[in-house]
């Protein structure tokens, strides 16, 4: 039965937008499974002790680098995309390759990454003859805006599928590492380092393989992001804010399970939709006042997140059972 | 080479030093903290936003004279401090470094937001214009230079209080052992709660002092953020000379380059100086090498 349970789920996600298909609860849905994807990238490193602000930036690079090339270059997103990855993945190793050299761990590290982040969002604001600065940015619509070859599409039937799609090829890449060697050499690492390179690991290696993938995954899903909205600003896919709202919802969702962070993205994103509709504009503010005090309250007394919490607490109950 | 010697260089030069001193300001809170209770304070520069708020509203809503807002501002700000400590990271004193700042992030969310709601996203300003000193063809601020006094000024005192009095000391011994220090006679959680006051003063004093130069709005703290702890992790956190000296770097970068391109590449510069010199001096510029 829990072998089959995925698939069923999966079966069922697939079939939603053929059997109900509002478009404002199916635009819901897509936002949030691109974001889930998101901190699934964001938990892939961040379980591992390795804690980057440096994501904000990755995506404003994927979703800037994409959108450039297609209005500049003409360059369909099925290129620009895989460009906007590699070029990810060289800052990511520019970055992260002297950090792990050096042994830069912890906050340190998470400083380092931090002025990167803060870089991606000066330089895009400075560039403003090239990105258009703080204004945003929008890719020029093609085919009246529903054209495979261009990556648009107007219906929210064909972006749920293909959100839903990258979210469990994320899901995926996610399980595997969790089942590979890599994850057992990261976790060595985590806990102490000497011991992890006395072992045989090749430390710099191990950590240099999970951050590149983490960041070609979220260049991916700056890119899908501004694909989907059609609009992207400096502000809202890079800088520091970005950066920690990824460590947030994965945190409060739980970055040691493998949906934790997708139940993150759920929480915040619906708590923002119900403030935005139920208060409108006096709302303004409010989510990230809740967001900032439970991100607080979730490291202070339920450092596992929320899914991790109800895990250990299911683990307990079935161990005194049995 | 008569254009490196140009008049608009030496301003530039000039307002570096002025801008350096009040970096170094906010470094040295920052580092303060973080050497005696090995904590990142993430929303630092959102404590300074809340300062410059309490400028605005003492001084232009309430009237109440500069000197003594000032005065108010900066105890205010200590007693955030404070609050913050005891709120956020006394219980996680034990837990992992990387989740304190996680959580000092959370507050920054909250006080941005906060912020957002109390005050709106207006951009305010004390409305005092400074006059501007005309010096043998340059103009420098006159709210710059005040700025630079203030700080080297704050930078005075709290070096004597760490050297002079009895609980400096302490703050200078816990900063450099942490286990004996308890054992020793020492409260630790006193000496934590007076650091975290001291902390919060000299972002309220680099509150009162930036005040004079930006507008106040709900995000002004991202504009100082970034670059403090920058600044911080390029002189060695913790250590307050290297802060120093990075202040100026910092400072001068940002300024010159500021002179032929724009403002942003000027942080820009900073930012990528910061990378590069992570990769030449990962423990920090002043670090010992091992």
């Amino acid at each position: 039965m829990s072998r089959a349970l995925p698939w069923v789920i999966g079966a069922a996600l697939v079939a939603l937008p053929f059997v109900y298909h509002e478009p404002y609860p199916l635009h819901l849905l897509v936002i949030v499974l691109i974001w889930s994807f998101m901190y699934t990238s964001w938990s892939v490193m961040g379980r591992f002790g390795l804690v980057s602000l440096g994501h904000g930036g990755f995506m404003g690079i994927g979703a800037y680098v994409t959108a450039l090339l297609w209005n500049d270059f003409h360059l369909t997103p099925w290129i620009g995309i895989p460009i906007a990855m590699l070029v990810v993945a060289f800052v990511a190793l520019l970055i992260a390759w002297p950090c792990f050299r050096f042994r830069i761990v912890g906050h340190y590290f998470a400083l380092v990454t931090l002025a990167l982040s803060a870089i991606v969002l000066q330089v895009i604001t400075a560039a403003r003859d090239l990105t258009g600065g703080s204004l945003g940015y929008t890719p020029q619509r093609y085919n009246g805006g529903s054209s495979v070859f261009a990556l648009q599409f107007t219906d929210k039937t064909t972006w749920y599928l293909i959100a839903l799609g990258v979210w469990g090829v994320g899901l995926l890449v996610r399980y595997r590492v969790d089942r590979s060697m890599l994850r057992y050499a990261l976790e060595a690492i985590a806990e102490d380092e000497d011991a992890a390179a006395a072992a045989g690991v090749h430390v710099t290696w191990e950590k240099l393989k999970i951050t590149l993938l983490s960041a070609a995954m979220t260049a991916l899903a700056g890119a899908l992001y501004c694909q989907y909205q059609m609009f992207i600003s400096p502000d809202t896919v890079s800088g520091i804010s970005v950066s920690l709202q990824m460590v947030f919802a994965s945190v409060v969702g739980g970055i040691y399970v493998l949906l934790g962070p997708t139940i993150g993205a759920f929480i915040t994103i619906l708590l923002a939709e119900v403030l935005r509709v139920g208060f409108g504009t006096g709302a303004v503010g409010w989510d990230n006042i809740i967001y900032g005090s439970l991100l607080v309250m979730f490291i202070i007394f339920l450092p596992q997140g929320l899914v991790g919490t109800l895990q250990a607490k299911f683990a307990r109950v079935s161990t005194a059972r049995a | 080479m008569p254009d490196i010697f140009d008049i608009y260089l030496i301003e530039a030069l000039i307002n570096g030093v002025l801008l350096g001193g009040v970096l170094a300001l906010l470094a040295l809170g920052l580092n303060l903290i973080f050497g005696v209770i090995d904590v990142v304070w993430i929303c630092y520069a959102e404590l300074i936003m809340l300062g410059m708020y309490g400028m605005f509203f003492l001084f232009k809503i309430y009237h109440v004279p500069f000197l003594l807002a000032a005065v108010l501002c900066i105890a205010g700000v200590g007693v955030l401090g404070v609050v913050l400590h005891l709120l956020v990271i006394a219980p996680l004193l034990g837990a992992a470094p990387i989740n304190q700042l996680l959580a000092t992030g959370g507050v920054l969310f909250f006080l941005q937001s906060a912020a957002t709601v109390m005050f709106g996203i207006d951009f305010r300003n004390l409305g005092i214009r400074l006059p501007v000193l005309a010096v043998a063809d340059m103009y420098i601020s006159y709210a710059r230079l005040l700025a630079f006094g203030a700080a080297l000024a704050g930078m005075v005192v709290l070096y004597l209080f760490l050297a002079r009095t009895y609980t400096g000391t302490a703050i200078r011994a816990i900063s450099q052992d942490r286990q004996i220090m308890p054992l020793m006679g020492v409260d630790a959680r006193r000496i934590y709660i007076i650091t975290s006051a001291i902390g919060g003063a000299l972002a309220g004093l680099a509150a009162t002092l930036l005040v004079l130069q930006y507008d106040v709005h709900p995000f002004i703290g991202l504009t100082f953020g970034p670059t403090t702890f920058m600044i911080c992790v390029l002189g060695g956190l913790g250590n307050m000379v290297g802060g120093f000296v990075a202040s100026f770097i910092f400072a001068e970068i940002i300024s010159v380059s500021g002179l032929y391109l724009d403002l942003e590449w000027g942080y820009v510069f900073a930012f990528g100086f910061f990378i590069a010199m992570m990769f030449a001096r990962p423990q920090g510029l002043m670090a010992r090498r091992s």
